[in-house]
């Protein structure tokens, strides 16, 4: 990522489910790129990025939730979300549906190819604008690379710089951070057992590890890990990372919340 | 007249050693069981677990997916030189039938297994075969070699060691180039033991030496020979096979007569590509630097020469292939076989290998291959039995997008059998989320729902599958981030 000067007004995209069901992943990101000193934008009219019809074989609906995304985000100079797999679908997803004779167009492929480079994880725009953020919070956590942000998106270095920045947090690698947890969108309700059987592979890693958390930028995963862990799988708090680096923030501040937003801030 | 196989004797014993699932068996029944319920005894037997730590195991100590350095150009040529042949497939062919002939080979084209089957059956019936020693072939599990031969009086003998485990309990191979991955050396032994009338342990070494000697006679006494192919080279008429036990130097030199079975795709373009190929086939497939053996056939025995068969023959076999050609999936032809991405996917290894996957080839090239090549209409759901993490594309050797494919097939899938109440129920849903105010109203909805007790939501239709065996998540919060916002937005 070649790291220019840190965009002032970005668009947060909080992904169809951080907004319906992590709102901490959401209104964590918003909370970091503020304590930026960044502008941040959240579109009303946001709402999911289409990914889940595109992998279920419905290229027209996923078409249409596109070209809407592209109408709220096109504009801006910069969009940051707390789901890998979301921007993935953005990078990755978008092009291959504008290349379809069927729904796509070569206007969408343009919009595409304006809007993707601007689009950003959350950990990657961090990774690369927020070296001077204080964060600091005591605990040892895991990461669970998600798969479309680790080989979709092709991102796994962020989140462990971003993780890195935090005084007193221990990142443990686990052996399987690699490895797919089961969640895969509709996959997960079309075979529940396999998909709980993987993640059980997953948090039993995570809980033989003795972590505070497991963490990771995919609030998919996480509802899948948390939910199969709630009920009956192996014992694991997860937490969204912008939740996590949100309290690393608090933490930083001091309970009473007088600290310093930010220390200085290089001119990048 | 040639004395049965030694190796199969007492094989009969084994067959109630183990109770092996249905959808193992090396007969596929013409229609299958929905594939969720299928996966889900499959994730439940016992085995599976060991299984799926067995492949993750092995994805993580041969380093599948990471191609560092020299690898990677090594990938980048193989991808390449698949593609190179795949441009000009029919030409290869040519020149691989001429050069073939020219080696004193016979050349059968098959356009399906019924005309595959049926050229076998003119040979082995002409020579009187009564049995028949083998070594791995995937193509023959595709046309069910075995059952035909067999239903003509020839017995088969598999001369892989894992196929071997495999035949004897009558199970299809549960992976491309390691058919018994789905067994402990326990089972092995227990099956062994049952041939033997004694007990063998379950020491590898042991079990392997006893392989070798019931073998041993069946090589000597075979009446042909039947191998698969790796990859035959069109400039030479070359065919490469590759082996870690030695048995394709035994298939195709002791027997008088050496049926080689291949699908098209698998000819390669010229001699010098096997300097590419052949590496990065051991190494995706066994983490090999190079296989223990690589035997090269190029024809069948010469004037002056000690050993070779007499005959020589070539089944070509298409089986669909040439509709690939072309399409979106033509790359899927590119596949060597290897089996890496079936190591690498999480899935594969959670169901317990590539049984559950109804047909002959399971995991990420099977669910590609299988809709686009098998007539039973159950199989077009395979692109499905996937979480489309990725893995299998990075795994793969010669760059096949896979999970790029399983998410089209799925398209495809759709296309051909969505109702028109399912189409118009996505598109009113895609019309609802696009609209400002459908969404709001589903924020709404959700935020109302989320005083439901757990006991409720988990019955609501939307809850699906996913209430069997997680908590619901919370959508008390539903919103939460466009509460307080500084500014209306621009839109």
């Amino acid at each position: 990522m070649t790291a220019g000067p840190m965009p002032r007004r970005v668009a947060l995209f909080a992904s169809c489910a951080a907004d319906l069901a992590m709102a901490p992943a959401a209104t964590g990101a918003k909370r970091l790129l503020e304590a930026l000193g960044v502008e941040v934008d959240v579109p009303a009219g946001q709402s999911c990025c289409g990914q889940v019809a595109l992998n279920s074989g419905h290229r027209e609906p996923a078409a249409t939730l596109a070209r809407h995304w592209l109408d709220t985000f096109a504009g801006y100079e910069a969009v940051v979300s707390p789901s890998g797999s979301c921007v993935s679908t953005v990078h990755h997803g978008y092009p291959r549906l504008a290349a379809e004779e069927s729904v796509g167009s070569s206007r969408m492929a343009e919009r595409v190819a304006a809007t993707a480079p601007r689009t950003y994880e959350l950990t990657q725009f961090l990774a690369t604008w927020g070296a001077d953020l204080a964060l600091e919070l005591p605990a040892r956590v895991g990461w669970h690379d998600s798969c479309h942000m680790l080989r979709m998106l092709g991102e796994k270095q962020s989140p462990r710089t971003v993780l890195g920045r935090v005084r007193g947090l221990t990142l443990h690698e686990l052996e399987n951070a690699e490895s797919c947890c089961g969640f895969g969108g509709t996959f997960a309700t079309k075979f529940p057992e396999l998909s709980c059987a993987m993640g059980d592979a997953k948090l039993g890693a995570a809980a033989a590890a003795d972590l505070d958390y497991l963490v990771s930028a995919d609030p998919g995963c996480l509802l899948h890990l948390g939910g199969r862990s709630r009920a009956g799988g192996p014992e694991v708090p997860v937490i969204h990372v912008a939740e996590l680096l949100s309290r690393a923030l608090d933490h930083a501040r001091g309970q009473d919340g007088h600290g310093e937003t930010l220390v200085e801030r290089s001119t990048a | 007249m040639s004395p049965r196989s030694s190796a199969l004797a007492g094989a009969e014993r084994v067959g109630t050693d183990r109770e092996r699932p249905e959808y193992a068996s090396t007969h596929i029944p013409p229609h299958r069981r929905p594939l969720p319920l299928m996966v889900a005894d499959a994730v439940h037997r016992p085995e599976t677990e060991t299984t799926r730590a067995r492949l993750s195991l092995r994805t993580r100590e041969w380093d599948i997916g990471r191609w560092p350095g020299a690898r990677a150009e090594q990938r980048e040529r193989a991808a390449y030189l698949r593609r190179r042949t795949l441009a000009d497939l029919e030409g290869n062919l040519a020149r691989l039938t001429e050069n073939i002939e020219a080696n004193g080979g016979v050349v059968h084209r098959a356009k399906d297994a019924a005309e595959a089957l049926a050229a076998i059956e003119r040979i082995v019936t002409r020579r009187q075969a009564q049995l028949a020693v083998k070594s791995k072939s995937m193509v023959s599990e595709e046309i069910h070699l075995n059952d035909h031969l067999t239903g003509l009086g020839v017995e088969v003998v598999e001369t892989d060691l894992g196929e071997y485990i495999v035949q004897i309990a009558d199970e299809r191979p549960a992976h491309i180039v390691a058919p018994a991955v789905h067994l402990s050396r326990t089972d092995v032994g227990r099956r062994f033991s049952a041939i033997a009338g004694r007990d063998l342990g379950d020491d590898p070494d042991d079990l392997a030496a006893f392989a070798r000697e019931q073998l041993r006679e069946d090589f000597r006494n075979a009446d042909v020979g039947i191998s698969g192919v790796n990859f035959a080279v069109a400039e030479t008429g070359t065919l490469a096979l590759v082996t870690n036990e030695g048995n394709a130097d035994m298939v195709t030199s002791q027997p008088p007569v050496h049926i080689a079975v291949m699908t098209l795709e698998k000819v390669v373009q010229e001699f010098a590509d096997l300097e590419t190929l052949l590496p990065i086939l051991s190494k995706a497939g066994a983490n090999q630097e190079i296989t223990v053996y690589q035997t090269l056939v190029n024809g069948p025995r010469r004037e002056g020469e000690t050993d070779g068969p007499e005959e020589l023959h070539v089944v070509i076999l298409d089986g669909g292939r040439s509709d690939i050609v072309g399409t979106r999936y033509e790359e899927a032809l590119a596949c060597i076989r290897c089996g890496a991405c079936q190591t690498a996917c999480p899935v594969f290894g959670a169901v317990g290998g590539g049984h559950a996957y109804g047909n002959v080839y399971g995991g990420p090239i099977g669910a590609v291959i299988t809709p686009l090549l098998s007539d039973r209409p159950e199989d077009r759901d395979l692109p499905y039995l996937s979480s489309l993490c990725g893995a299998c594309g990075d795994a793969c050797p010669v760059k096949i997008p896979l999970p790029d494919m399983l998410v089209d097939l799925r398209a495809d899938y759709q296309e051909e059998t969505a109702s028109p109440a399912t189409r118009a129920a996505w598109r009113a849903w895609a019309r609802t989320w696009a609209s400002r105010a459908g969404f709001a109203a589903t924020i709404a909805g959700a935020r109302a729902s989320a005083v439901l007790p757990e006991r409720v939501l988990r019955r609501l239709p939307m809850a699906g599958g996913w209430a069997r065996g997680r908590s619901m998540p919370s959508t008390k919060d539903a919103g939460q981030m466009r509460r307080r916002r500084r500014d209306g937005g621009r839109r």
